[in-house]
């Protein structure tokens, strides 16, 4: 992959690194989006839950922005080689991007279920917990993605893995509640949905990763397992 | 013929060198060609392109001190058609040649496609017509031309003239044609007709075409050789090429960039 700002058309240069950067600043409000989420969520505080869910229109607007932007890149410059596997990165980014937007908004809308039912004694320590994990997973993507470092893309992908067993592990403390005391499943369901929304992001931060190594390397790492990838990634170094 | 992960090869190019008096413009060039596929050769301008397609019908010939070295075996027989002991003309009858500006005879449509039938020694009419009218056909020309056929070539348009040109090569059943820019002088319909032409040639012969439209290249070939300052950089299948070539100098030269 060639630095961007090396093309003989200058004006070439400047929409390829716009189109970089608005997926950057589409990144940096996703995860301003989910961690207000889990605060939301946590804390009980509904105002802050309807604000991530009245801001979700923001990043639609970013992806039909750069969807559109690099519409016109592909017609008009007709981009090959490195430049066009950013293109193409770029527009598959954007989706999962729109997408953990969307899980975000989903866990803003059991934030506010959740605050008018009682409050459990852990405070929802394990939403608090993968949460942060999850966004973490989700800066990690976004920096491998503004760095083009492949080595940090298949590490945020293998933290997947870890995010998978906590999730699970938060499913089994899930069940017991139900089964201990039934008047509390309507109340843990929407515990469950959020961690399930939080599992989902991972999977998409996951995608991320996958794109960088294709804008990197033109290699498609997806649906290969973990090992595979990082062979890949490896490999010709 | 050879059989390589490529399919079938037509032509083998080894070592080959070729010298402008003192100049030395192509240096070592090694390239298989693929038989009935589209080979395309890109580069920047005076990067050797169009000298390398010319030593395939000896063009070079016709200009004392210029020297070829090493070898381009044409198949199936395998004949080096470099070596000096064999008559261009020979060479030139199995690989015909279409130019980046359409150039007919100035005689009528007919005649310019029967030319190089005639110049054989073919001279039955019967025979003639039918080979005529089978190049323009292939030339997808004969639908617009089979009521002037006696017509002056020259009042044909552009972008006909230049189908009249390929239907002049293919009159003689060449087992390769080389195609050098030929549609670089022609507006995008032309442009557009021309490539789906070729795009169809190639079921019945192996092609080799120059073009400084990289699009152009990507769009018709199979196979893509990059070359620069008389050497192929990087040769590859077209769809690896465009997306992920593993020349840092052939990704400036497709990406636009400094080279």
């Amino acid at each position: 992959m060639e630095p961007l700002d090396t093309h003989i058309s200058r004006q070439y240069n400047v929409e390829l690194e716009n189109v970089r950067s608005l997926v950057l600043q589409m990144g940096g409000l996703v995860e301003q989006q989910i961690e207000q989420a889990i605060n939301a969520l946590v804390q009980g505080n509904v105002p802050l839950a309807e604000a991530v869910i009245v801001t979700d229109y923001k990043v639609n607007n970013f992806e039909v922005t750069i969807d559109e932007e690099c519409n016109q890149i592909i017609a008009r410059r007709q981009p090959t080689a490195g430049d066009l596997r950013l293109v193409l990165a770029v527009i598959k980014t954007i989706t999962d991007l729109e997408r953990i937007g969307d899980e975000a908004e989903k866990i803003a809308r059991m934030a506010v279920r959740l605050a008018g039912e009682e409050r459990p004694k852990n405070n929802y320590m394990e939403i608090h917990a993968l949460g942060t994990h999850v966004r973490q997973m989700v800066h990690d993507a976004l920096d491998a993605y503004a760095r083009m470092d492949t080595e940090a893309a298949v590490r945020v992908a293998q933290e997947d893995l870890k995010i998978d067993q906590e999730y699970e592990g938060v499913m089994r403390q899930m069940i017991t509640f139900m089964m201990e005391d039934p008047r509390t499943i309507t109340r843990v369901l929407n515990v469950i949905w959020a961690a399930r929304a939080l599992e989902r992001i991972g999977d998409h931060a996951r995608n991320i990763c996958e794109y960088v190594i294709y804008l990197v390397k033109g290699k498609d790492v997806r649906h290969i397992s973990l090992e595979q990838m990082e062979k890949e990634v490896r490999e010709g170094n | 013929m050879p059989q390589t992960a490529m399919g079938t090869l037509k032509a083998e190019v080894k070592d080959l060198n070729f010298y402008y008096g003192n100049y030395q413009a192509l240096k070592s060039i090694n390239l298989p060609v693929a038989d009935k596929q589209i080979t395309a050769l890109i580069g920047p301008s005076g990067c050797g392109k169009s000298t390398f397609l010319r030593c395939f019908n000896r063009m070079h010939d016709l200009y004392a001190g210029n020297r070829y070295e090493g070898e381009i075996g044409l198949h199936p027989d395998g004949v080096n058609i470099l070596n000096p002991k064999i008559d261009p003309i020979e060479v030139r009858m199995r690989i015909g040649m279409v130019f980046q500006k359409p150039n007919p005879f100035p005689k009528s449509i007919y005649e310019n496609v029967a030319y190089g039938l005639r110049v054989r020694g073919v001279n039955k009419r019967r025979i003639l017509d039918e080979k005529v009218e089978q190049a323009l056909r292939g030339a997808a020309l004969w639908n617009e031309v089979k009521d002037r056929l006696n017509n002056l070539a020259f009042n044909l348009s552009g972008g006909q003239q230049q189908r009249l040109c390929i239907a002049r090569a293919l009159a003689t059943d060449p087992e390769i044609i080389l195609f050098d820019e030929p549609t670089s002088a022609l507006d995008p319909i032309a442009t557009a007709s021309i490539e789906e032409l070729i795009a169809e040639l190639k079921e019945q012969v192996t092609i080799l075409i120059v073009t400084h439209n990289m699009q152009q290249a990507a769009r018709v070939s199979s196979y893509t050789a990059f070359m620069h300052l008389g050497e192929v950089v990087e040769f590859g299948e077209t769809g690896g090429i465009f997306t992920n070539p593993s020349k840092k100098q052939t990704e400036d030269y497709i990406t636009g960039r400094y080279g």
